[in-house]
Order: C-alpha cells, then structure tokens, then sequence
C-alpha cells in the first residue's frame, strides 16, 4: 500500500539559515582572536581579550557552525532515507529554539568569562544541562523518525548519526561532571592527571564524533546525490563504519604524550592512532572514488568541487593525526601553531566545505530554484581555498621553525633562544598571514549570503515536500515484538551476561567518584592545597582564559627542563580543580614560574606586558587592578574543594577569609617595598598570589616565595 | 588515575551498545543487499499524480 506524506523542509532551512548566521559570527570571532595576536592593543576590554574570545570563537564554530549543519544536513537525508517526516514538527521546533539558546548563552556567558577552564566544553554547568536535555530531545526525534520509517534498510548516513548520538550524549555526561559553586561557577569533579585524560577523552572524541562522524554521514549522502552517482563501494563504507568507530574512542591520549599522564596510557592512545589511518582513508577513498565518471562534472559544478577539496582535507588531516600522534613527532609539533594549522585543515577545510557544497546543493532544492550564481559560488570555492592556504601554510611553517628554535641549543650547551619571546616574535610574520587566510575565507563566507539571499528570494520555500513510498510491512514485526521478551528468556546465559554488564556498570560509577577522592592524597608529600587567595588567584586564572596561551605542563626534555624548570610530575597536580595544563604555548610554559620573579614584576606586567617584555604580545589586564576580589564565594570554594576531598582543616572554612586578608596584606607589603601602593583587595593580589605559588610546592625549599604563610 | 576505570567502563558501554547494533544489523539481513542501497538512496520520487486512487 502505498503512503503519502510530506517531508518537514522548514526545519531544514531553519537549521541551515543559523549555520550560516553562526559559522559568519564564528569566523569573525576567530579573525578578531588572530588580530589580537599581533597586535596587544586589539585586546579592547576584560570581555573582548583573547583569553575569553578564543573558547567562543571554538564554540561557536563547533557547536553553533558544525552543530547546526549537522542538525540541517540530518533532519534533510534522515527523511528521505528512511521514507518519512521527522517524528514530531513539536520536537524539531524545540531541538532548534533550544539549540539557538544555547548558542545564544554561550555568547554572552563566554565573554563574561563564566568558563570551566577546560577547553571546547568551557560552558557552565547550567548549559552543560541544557545541552543534555536539547541532546535528548534530537534523539528522541531521530530514533522516533527510524522506527516509524518506510524503508526497512538503514543506510550508512543514518548509521553515522546514531554513532554520532550515542557517543556525544556519553562524552558530554561524564566530561561535564561539576560541583557547582553558585549559578556562574563551578569546579570540575576531576583533578589534575585524572581531569587531563577525562577532558583530552572527551576533546579527542568531541573531534571524532562531532566533526568527523557525522560529517561522514552527510559526505555518504550528499555526495552521491550531487554526483548523482551510488557510492563507490557499498561494502566498504559499512567496514568504514564500524572500524572507524570501534577504534576512535580510544585514541584520546594522544593529547598527553609525554605528560604526566603515565605511559602505558599514552602508548595504547599512539597505537590506536595509528590504525585509525586505515578507516579513514578508507572512508576518504570511498568518497574521491564515488566521483570516478563524474570527474568532467567537478570541473564545473561548485558543489562538487566544495566537496572534493572537503574530502582532501579529510584524508590529510587523518594522516598528519596519526601522525602527530607518534612521539617524535608530537615531541616536536605540541604546543605550537603546527596544531592550529592541522585543526584548521580540519575544520575550514573538512567541515566548512562540506556545510558550504550542503549550502549551495539544498537551497536551491528548498526553494524549488535554481543557483542565482554559478559564477560566484565558484568565486567563493576559489576564495576559499586560497583561504586555507594562506592559513594553514604559514602557521605550519610557523609552528615547526618555533619549535626548532626552543630546542636549539648553543655547542657549549646553552639555550640559543633563552627568552621565549624572541621565538614569538620570528613567527609573528604567519600570525599576520593567518589573519589574511582567515579574511580571504571569510569574504567568500559574505560571497555565499549574497548568493544564497539572491537565490532565495527567486524561489519561494517549500516547506512540506510531497512524497510516497509503500509502507514497510508490518508483519515481520508484529511478530518480533511478540516474540521480544520469549526470545531473551530463551537466551539464559546471554541474560546473565547483559545484566552483569549493566550491574558492573552501575558499580563502577558509584565507585569511582570514592576512587577519586582517594586518589587525592597527595603522592608527593610537599604538595599542599592552596590557600584561599590562590585559590581565588586561581579561578581568576581561569577565568581569564590563560590556559589559551599558557600550558603548564613541562615536557621530560633537557631543552625544556633548561628553559622552564623540573618537569612536571602527576602527583603535583592533586589539587587542580580543574586542571590547566594548555594545550598551545603562545606565551612561555608557566609551571614553574612561582617564585621565578619578585611580586612587583608580576604587577608591573599584568599591568603593561610590555613593560617588563618589550615586544610582548600578550593582552593587558588593567581591570584586575579595579576590581575587587569577591570574598563572599571563599568560604563556598574551600567547603567545595573539601568535599571533592582536599584536606583542609574541618574548622578552615571559616577561617578562610582572615587567612586571605592576611595573605594580601604580606603582598601588599613586598609590593610596598619595591615603591608600588597597591591596595590589598584587588583581584590582582589574588592573581599574584596565585602565579608566586604555581609549581613550587616540589622544589626542595618550601619557602619559595615571600607571599606564601 | 582511578578515572581511567570511569573511562574504561564508558567506553566499553558505548563500543558493547554499537556491538549490539551491530549483531541487531546483521541478524536483520541489514548487510544482505550491499549494491542496491546505494543506487536507491539516488531515488526521491516526487508522487506520480495527485489522485488518490494508486495501487
């Protein structure tokens, strides 16, 4: 019998018009971040430094840029592949409105500098639980839209947005886990090593089954249909399915090599990293091949030039990972703009131009017209591609030469570069060349509105596509479902099995956070917790976003050993709630600078950088020395870090604040000595009360620094 | 480094739910056919009329 029915287009559009709009405000963030790097005084107020721009240029080309092409692209092929409207308009609607909110909040909470501190999930926790429940919602609408579908078979596309569901809902919870401090503030449940795997999982996998998974979805469906040719190889896109899944969760501590995060660790993230070069090239050959017949028709058709240039990218970011991930070669690329460019390559280059070639494929297709410009869609291709490589080329060149330079050393056996500086300013050259990549990509960005608002207003949109495919017969499952509960009855030992997988399960999460609490006590004995002002220096740390710029983590090697101090060890990081160890060193490693300088130079740079470093490139930040410190959150804090198991006295909360007006004072009067008048209450104290503690607790001598009681 | 357990037991959940689904697929003869998916996903027939009277 066969069904009509109308697809839902308007959600579609929907989500497609906010990519754009997002991806633009994204992109601009992203070019102002790169303008702000070369030059200071771009770092026009505390909400528009790069500390707190650069999460929300991350975020909002994740998760409001690629988000929402996922949403658009999937809600698209999800109908048509599976024969029918989405389950409910009503759930669509609040998959989309919620989804916006959330950008939107992200937006304003970002630049105020509500932040975790850990990078791409920085959003607070009430946003963390409105992403959850919006999470939910788009589930409900898929898997409710497969099981009322009219197409028994399940094609691979619909395979990657499950994978896609099922693992980010995962990654989200348990990387999320917070002890909310008030409504703005929380502290991550994770310390230190333990905070670093749980987070770097979870980033590794935000990139696997956020960006690549179901990108991967959309190049299985949309590229055939541009091409209007089938897939190259069926089979193979299914074996790219499943091992492309089954090995990528494990990968993720090829973010830590060379940590402190322990080495059998780091070896099983490499080897993992390794195989996956073969699903993904796998799945990169099965798109390039789809082409095979269509090559005359790339030459002209803009949508599927977009997409063979976003396959390109896909295939060379999945081999330089891999490769990335090989120990040599991380030991020489971590920490530098060789990342940024390789992250780039994936995301202007993979996701851009997969949203970009879905852009100029549906709108038309929505609104029942044709392209208002062919010539300027390939106009944006080129500009675009220019784009990248004026991005990319210069940052690797600019990453690999920065790193050499760090581990220069002289034939006498000193530091060639011995102020870290010097290696910024060389490269400062491919930061001005990477802002020029990024506004050649942007202004093809500008090219496609045009095209897309000429386009649209020759059309009108169709919002309810008719359609008709025969119902899928019923019979085989009624009969299942009759069957359902006799057919696991009948399977004893595989009953056993899933419910001591699902009791194991439920253990393990109640003992773990014991576990952790556990693990608290410090394996170095010398190591402390801090004390309520560099506690409150801390969150002011993180709040400011240094770990954009500044990892603290130093490496086993003798040349950074020789610049920075003693390598960094995992058992002095207990009390870091959360940890911030960076992942890119614009500026110098800041492990072991407790201690390094006198208060007064801490004061007179975070006032001027350039004061104390001629030449610096770092943003100042005058507003600490205005602002207040908040005392009223101390004694929450420390209750909160005691129940997640720092030992502080019982009776310590309430004595927190006297201990921290005491602290100030002490700085206030080693400042004094040096001719600086400062007032002891503001949030600079605090700061610097923080930075003369970071990374001393191991050296030998406790008293490292005169501000410490 | 007690998480890892956290970590280990997460995944695993997730890789034993894609076991499943995969098992699921191919005991529901989802993989048979490895040709024809790939040519019918090509296929959106608009309705042929708009009477009602179809087989």
């Amino acid at each position: 019998m066969t069904e009509r029915f109308q697809y839902d287009n308007r959600i579609v559009k929907n989500f497609l018009f906010v990519t754009i709009l997002w991806g633009t405000v994204g992109m601009l963030v992203g070019l102002i971040a790169a303008l702000q790097l070369v030059i200071p005084e771009f770092n026009l107020a505390s909400w528009f430094s790069f500390g707190r721009l650069r999460p929300l240029h991350t975020n909002a080309v994740i998760f409001a840029f690629v988000g929402n092409a996922i949403f658009a692209g999937s809600y698209y092929s999800l109908q048509r592949l599976l024969k029918a409207r989405m389950f409910s308009d009503v759930l669509s609607k609040i998959h989309f409105w919620g989804w916006q909110l959330i950008i939107v909040s992200a937006v304003i909470t970002l630049p105020l500098g509500m932040t975790s501190g850990k990078e791409y999930a920085e959003l607070e926790w009430p946003i963390d639980i409105a992403i959850t429940l919006i999470w939910v919602v788009f589930g409900i609408n898929m898997f409710g839209t497969i099981l009322k579908r009219r197409e028994r078979h399940l094609y691979v596309a619909i395979w990657f947005y499950i994978a896609t569901w099922v693992t980010v809902a995962m990654l989200h919870i348990v990387n999320s886990i917070e002890l909310p401090i008030s409504l703005t503030k929380s502290y991550s449940w994770y310390a230190g090593v333990q905070d670093a795997l749980v987070q770097w999982w979870y980033g590794h996998n935000a990139v696997a089954f956020f960006l690549t998974t179901p990108f991967l979805g959309l190049m299985y469906y949309f590229l055939p249909k541009a091409a209007n040719r089938p897939v190259y190889s069926y089979k193979l896109s299914i074996i790219h399915f499943w091992s492309l899944i089954f090995l990528y969760i494990w990968a993720g501590p090829h973010h830590l090599l060379y940590s402190a995060l322990p080495e059998w660790a780091q070896s099983l993230g490499v080897v993992f990293s390794i195989m996956l070069i073969a699903p993904s090239w796998g799945g990169m050959l099965n798109g390039l091949l789809t082409l095979r017949g269509a090559w005359d028709r790339v030459r002209e058709d803009p949508v599927l030039k977009f997409f063979v240039v976003a396959v390109t990218c896909y295939g060379m970011v999945t081999l330089e990972g891999p490769l990335l991930s090989l120990k040599s070669i991380n030991a020489i690329a971590h920490f530098t703009d060789w990342i940024v460019a390789h992250v780039h390559i994936g995301g202007i280059g993979w996701n851009g131009f997969m949203i970009f070639g879905m852009v100029y494929w549906l709108v038309p297709r929505l609104f029942g017209t044709q392209m208002y410009s062919r010539k300027l869609a390939n106009v944006h291709f080129w500009l675009g591609t220019l784009g990248i490589i004026f991005y990319a080329v210069p940052l690797y060149f600019a990453g690999f030469f920065q790193s050499l330079m760090w581990k220069q050393f002289t034939p006498d056996g000193f530091l060639v570069y011995k102020n870290f500086l010097d290696t910024l300013l060389e490269i400062k050259y491919a930061y001005w060349l990477r802002a020029l990549g990024g506004s050649i990509y942007l202004i093809g960005v500008f090219i496609m509105i045009y095209n897309v608002w000429r386009t649209v207003k020759t059309g009108s949109l169709i919002a309810n596509e008719d359609a008709e495919a025969p119902a899928m017969e019923q019979v085989a499952i009624a009969k299942e479902a009759g069957h359902w509960h006799r057919a696991i009855e009948r399977r004893p030992i595989q009953m056993l099995i899933l419910s001591l997988i699902v009791v194991g399960i439920g253990g393990v999460l109640e003992l773990v956070p014991t576990f952790l609490v556990k693990s608290n006590i410090p394996t170095i004995s010398s190591v402390k917790p801090y004390t309520p002002l560099e506690l409150q220096g801390r969150d002011i740390y993180v709040r400011e976003g240094c770990y954009n710029c500044h990892s603290q983590m130093v490496r086993p090697f003798r040349s950074e050993t020789e610049r920075y101090g003693e390598y960094a060890k995992a058992g002095e990081f207990v009390y870091d709630h959360p940890f911030q160890w960076g992942s890119k060193r614009t500026g110098p490693d800041l492990l072991r600078v407790g201690g390094k300088y006198p208060n007064s130079w801490h004061y007179y740079h975070m006032w001027d950088p350039t004061s104390m470093s001629p030449g610096s490139l770092m943003p100042a930040y005058t507003h600490l020395f205005e602002d207040v410190l908040d005392t009223s959150t101390t004694v929450k804090k420390i209750e909160a870090m005691r129940t997640m198991g720092v030992p502080y006295a019982p009776e310590f909360p309430a004595l927190a604040n006297a201990d921290l007006v005491a602290q100030s004072e002490l700085i206030t009067v080693a400042l004094k000595k040096d001719g600086i008048d400062a007032a002891s209450d503001r949030e600079i104290i605090a700061l610097i009360a923080y930075l003369q503690r970071v990374g001393t607790d191991i050296k030998a001598k406790p008293a490292a620094t005169e501000a410490k009681p | 480094m007690s998480v890892i357990f956290l970590l280990i037991a997460a995944s695993t959940l997730v890789a034993g739910i894609f076991l499943g689904a995969f098992v699921w697929a191919v005991r529901k003869g989802q993989y048979d056919d490895d040709r024809s998916p790939a040519v019918r996903m090509l296929n959106d027939d608009p309705p042929r009329s708009t009477n009602n009277d179809l087989p």
